[in-house]
């Protein structure tokens, strides 16, 4: 990729951040009610977690800690779904995406930039603010070191690419099914359950959670909190990272490959 | 029905029109307005019949994944808050039955942001007929009706599993509760819609109280600070929807030192509410009508 | 290829432009619509000013009239319609609609006036035209024989016929608006509002639009006000046209007395079978060859004249492939009636509203 494509991914980016920069009072209600949900669930972990210390190898802290992490990242993580597939469905479904793959652009790219730019707004804006009001409220396990958080912040990129990968792949299925809403809900309820978003994965019991821990939802937000949670260190965050890389690359080549079948069946119709 | 209202209206072949119009009660107009409204958007859904199936199924499962969730919970522990797993099940389907049907009736109304924005508010505005009821009965679904099943389906559990010593109060304390409860969600719809004619944006704030209260409401109030049960009882009053009526019915006493006769107080909450978010409603709207955005 | 049809609505009701006089169906005094506007200066930092939407109109309105509301886009069109329809509240100013206050009355108004949204259909998008019918007929509580009376009339008139089952998401924009004109009219409304009802419209379309507001003008007697961007409309239906700009009514008076006072001109686009050198019709001197390119030549003429003597003209001197006549725009003409000189004559029963 030469100096000039990366420019162009790096204005799509910067393009997908403003336009979700612009909603300010949406974004202010959205931190209101990512707080308000912080609030409930810390105390419903607060009960848990005072019946069983050490549950699912947290402290209650570090409990607490995911608690929040998972209201900051929920957006993020567009863990629920929410953000470009509903564009990418509306343009598949009116035929528009024709004129797309024309483009002298890499379409998933294209997107994928866009997105990034998103979380990176989704982050900042809808992360920071949940994440401090838990910390006032509550006693919270947050690393002192800046190598945590960086390591951290990787894993949230990571993150990202692995739920574009998924929602890209969701988007996708609009080119056989045109009504994209089915596909997307069901995506969403997987992205709650799986993610760990209702419950650390690490409660979740015998085959379930087996399942639940190499899924590629466990990337959004079980695999970064526990390197915030410092589970993942040395060997642990190389394997936590080819974890969530591979599931990214994998998604990221299936997409490629249903993404060429689709085109040749956009040609074939004539659009 | 309505029709019966007492009207006769004239009809002429031809010729200038008469004025047809007679004052009825704006709640009846409002009512049968809502039916007309909502016959018409079940027709529509009709025309999708595969996706309406999903999403009914994914209504029903999306709630039922919370309920998992604590199932899950229930793997580690005997008792959450000192609630036993039957008894959250009442707390639950309790709310989750209430929240859902509020949910079919008004759940629309977090759409009026949108409407205000794209100016298709106006268009109902020059209808014969309230602009509450036809905001509401925007985009009805009986897709919705997903999660009153699974709300009814874990209330259900609750009430074979649980050892009730019933009384004939106890026995109507139940429906009571599911309406009243419906009741009070709804208003916080109503609330929620009349905020966003001053905030189009803000349409997630209302998420806090409807989503937000009902998840709050599936566990039970002695695992809260006592500043946040205080501020769901006198603030914003989600504790009559299930909390009050649900803790005389197991026979439970209420944190914050309430007497028992409390317990019958929702169908008065909910009728305070409906008129506390009524005034907001008109006031909403006479600020739209008098900015226009 | 006829571009002179300069129609007459068939009425026999005068133009009343006089202020005060008689007793109008619309009737609005000293209207205002102020709006607080918070203006953006910085990072959370805002101005609040006021901006008069509509400052201080009045004129009225007999029943049985039709008229052309006009300006430029943010001058107070729509703003004004709102306040007719009841769906915003006035700042200040008396305004009334067959007899009733609009914002204090709304849902009783809504009775007796329809109203279509150029841009905003309020037809079910999945159900079949009829359904949207249905509810209206239920809506309005339309006695049920004089629902299907006007419903026969409007599909008759309308052509809607074979679209009565067709879900309205496969109508084309044409065929949906009028439907929704029909939409509007079955509760037999007393005034008609229409905002834009030609815009995006092909030509055929367009004219059985107006077509079809003529008649209803003309047999029914129903008072019609109808904003457009597109002069044809006006000059097609409508005796008399109000132009509004910056809130104020500028103009108040006949189409042609718009015209002479915004002194503005037609284009006439007349295409040769080969490349000639610019047109001269000695005996036109009004008419001006402002462009040429390759075959195609643009001759302006005073939009006050008649386009047909024109084209016999060329037609007799000129080889010609083919040509066409292009209104001038609002703003042209708004922009042109700023310019001429204040305080002119005002011919052909025009108030230029100071």
């Amino acid at each position: 990729m030469g100096v000039d494509a990366v420019r162009l991914y790096a204005v799509v980016a910067a393009g997908g951040f403003r336009r979700y920069a612009t909603y300010r009072t949406a974004t202010a209600a959205g931190v209101f009610t990512n707080t308000v949900f912080g609030f409930i669930m810390a105390y419903t972990y607060v009960a848990l977690w005072d019946e069983r210390p050490q549950l699912g190898g947290y402290d209650m802290p570090q409990a607490l800690t995911y608690v929040w992490l998972g209201q900051a990242l929920l957006m993020t993580c567009a863990m629920m779904g929410g953000g470009f597939e509903d564009e990418l469905i509306e343009r598949i479904r009116t035929g528009d995406v024709a004129v797309d793959l024309y483009r002298p652009v890499d379409l998933q790219l294209w997107w994928l930039a866009g997105d990034l730019g998103r979380a990176a707004f989704h982050l900042l804006g809808r992360g920071i603010v949940p994440m401090l009001l838990g910390s006032l409220a509550f006693d919270l396990a947050l690393p002192a070191s800046p190598g945590v958080w960086l390591a951290f912040l990787v894993s949230v990129a990571l993150g990202v690419v692995v739920s574009f990968a998924i929602r890209y792949l969701v988007a996708l299925s609009a080119f056989w099914l045109l009504d994209g809403a089915g596909v997307s809900q069901m995506t969403a309820l997987a992205g709650m359950f799986f993610s760990g978003m209702l419950l650390p994965l690490t409660l979740f019991p015998g085959v379930l959670g087996d399942v639940a821990r190499v899924l590629p939802w466990s990337s959004l937000l079980q695999v970064p909190a526990d390197v915030l949670l410092g589970k993942s260190t040395g060997w642990g965050l190389v394997e936590a990272y080819a974890f969530q890389g591979g599931w990214a690359l994998t998604l990221l080549l299936v997409g490629r490959l249903v993404q060429s079948v689709a085109t040749r069946r956009v040609v074939v119709q004539g659009g | 029905m309505a029709e019966t209202a007492g009207a006769v209206e004239v009809t002429e072949a031809a010729g200038p029109p008469e004025v047809v119009f007679v004052e009825r009660s704006r709640l009846v107009e409002g009512v049968r307005a809502y039916g007309l409204i909502a016959t018409m958007w079940l027709r529509s859904t009709m025309a999708y019949r595969a996706s309406f199936a999903m999403t009914a199924f994914g209504n029903f499962a999306v709630t039922a994944f919370d309920f998992v969730a604590i199932l899950l919970m229930f793997q580690h522990v005997d008792a959450l808050g000192g609630y036993t797993l039957a008894e959250i099940a009442l707390l639950y389907g309790a709310s989750g039955t209430a929240f859902g049907l509020a949910d079919l009736v008004m759940g629309s109304m977090d759409r009026l942001g949108r409407r205000v924005r794209d100016g298709t508010l106006d268009t109902l505005l020059v209808r014969p007929v309230p602009v509450l009821a036809q905001v509401a009965a925007d985009r009805f679904a009986l897709r919705r009706m997903g999660r009153i099943t699974q709300g009814a389906l874990v209330l259900g559990y609750a009430l074979v599993t649980l050892d009730i010593g019933w009384t004939p109060l106890k026995v109507a304390m139940i429906p009571l509760m599911l309406l009243s409860g419906a009741a009070i969600f709804a208003a916080v719809f109503v609330a929620g819609a009349a905020f966003q004619f001053v905030a189009q944006d803000a349409s997630e704030v209302q998420n806090s109280f409807t989503y937000g209260g009902n998840t709050l409401l599936q566990y039970p109030p002695s695992i809260f600070s006592k500043d946040l049960v205080r501020g769901v009882t006198f603030v914003v009053p989600l504790a009559f929807v299930n909390w009050l009526p649900a803790l005389y019915v197991l026979g439970r006493d209420y944190p914050l030192g309430l007497p028992d006769w409390v317990a019958f107080l929702p169908p008065v909450v909910a009728g305070l509410c409906w008129l506390l978010a009524g005034l907001a409603w008109r006031s909403g709207l006479r600020a739209y009508r008098s900015t226009g955005s | 290829m006829n571009a002179e049809t300069r129609t007459d609505t068939g009425t026999d009701i005068r133009t009343d432009n006089g202020k005060g006089t008689g007793t109008g169906f619309i009737e609005l005094d000293n209207v205002e619509k102020v709006f607080d506007v918070r203006r953006k200066t910085g990072f959370m930092r805002s101005e609040r000013r006021q901006v008069r939407a509509v400052d201080s109109i009045s004129f009225r309105v007999a029943r049985g009239e039709m008229v052309g509301y006009i300006g430029p886009n943010g001058a107070g069109k729509s703003t004004t319609i709102k306040m007719l329809t009841g769906i915003l509240t006035p700042s200040g100013g008396r305004l009334r609609v067959a007899g009733i206050d609009p914002s204090r009355e709304r849902t009783r108004l809504a009775h007796r006036i329809g109203v279509v949204f150029g841009q905003r259909t309020t037809l079910w998008w999945d159900l079949p035209l009829r359904d949207s019918y249905r509810l209206m007929h239920r809506m309005y509580r339309i006695p049920d024989a004089r629902f299907r009376e006007n419903l026969d009339r409007c599909v008759e008139l309308l052509d809607l016929g074979e679209l009565l089952d067709v879900p309205v998401r496969q109508l084309s924009l044409g065929q949906r608006m009028r439907g929704d004109i029909a939409a509007a009219l079955l509760h037999d409304p007393e005034v008609l509002y229409l905002d834009e009802p030609t815009i995006g419209l092909d030509v055929v379309s367009k004219a059985k639009v107006r077509g079809f507001l003529r008649d209803l003008n003309a047999e029914r007697g129903t008072t019609v006000l109808l904003t457009t961007h597109d002069l044809t409309d006006i000059e097609q239906l409508c005796k008399r046209v109000m132009v509004i700009d910056h809130g104020r009514l500028m103009y108040d008076g006949a189409l042609a007395g718009l015209h002479e006072v915004g002194e503005s001109e037609r284009m006439l686009v007349v295409d040769l079978e080969r490349q000639l050198p610019p047109i001269r019709l000695e005996s036109a001197p009004s008419v001006r060859t402002v462009k040429v390119e390759g075959p195609r030549q643009w001759l302006a003429f005073p939009a006050s004249e008649s386009a047909a003597p024109l084209v016999a003209r060329i037609a007799a001197d000129y080889p010609l492939a083919d040509l066409s006549v292009r209104e001038p725009d609002i703003e042209a003409v708004i922009a042109k009636m700023y310019a001429s000189a204040d305080g002119m004559e005002i011919g052909d029963g025009g108030a230029r509203v100071q």
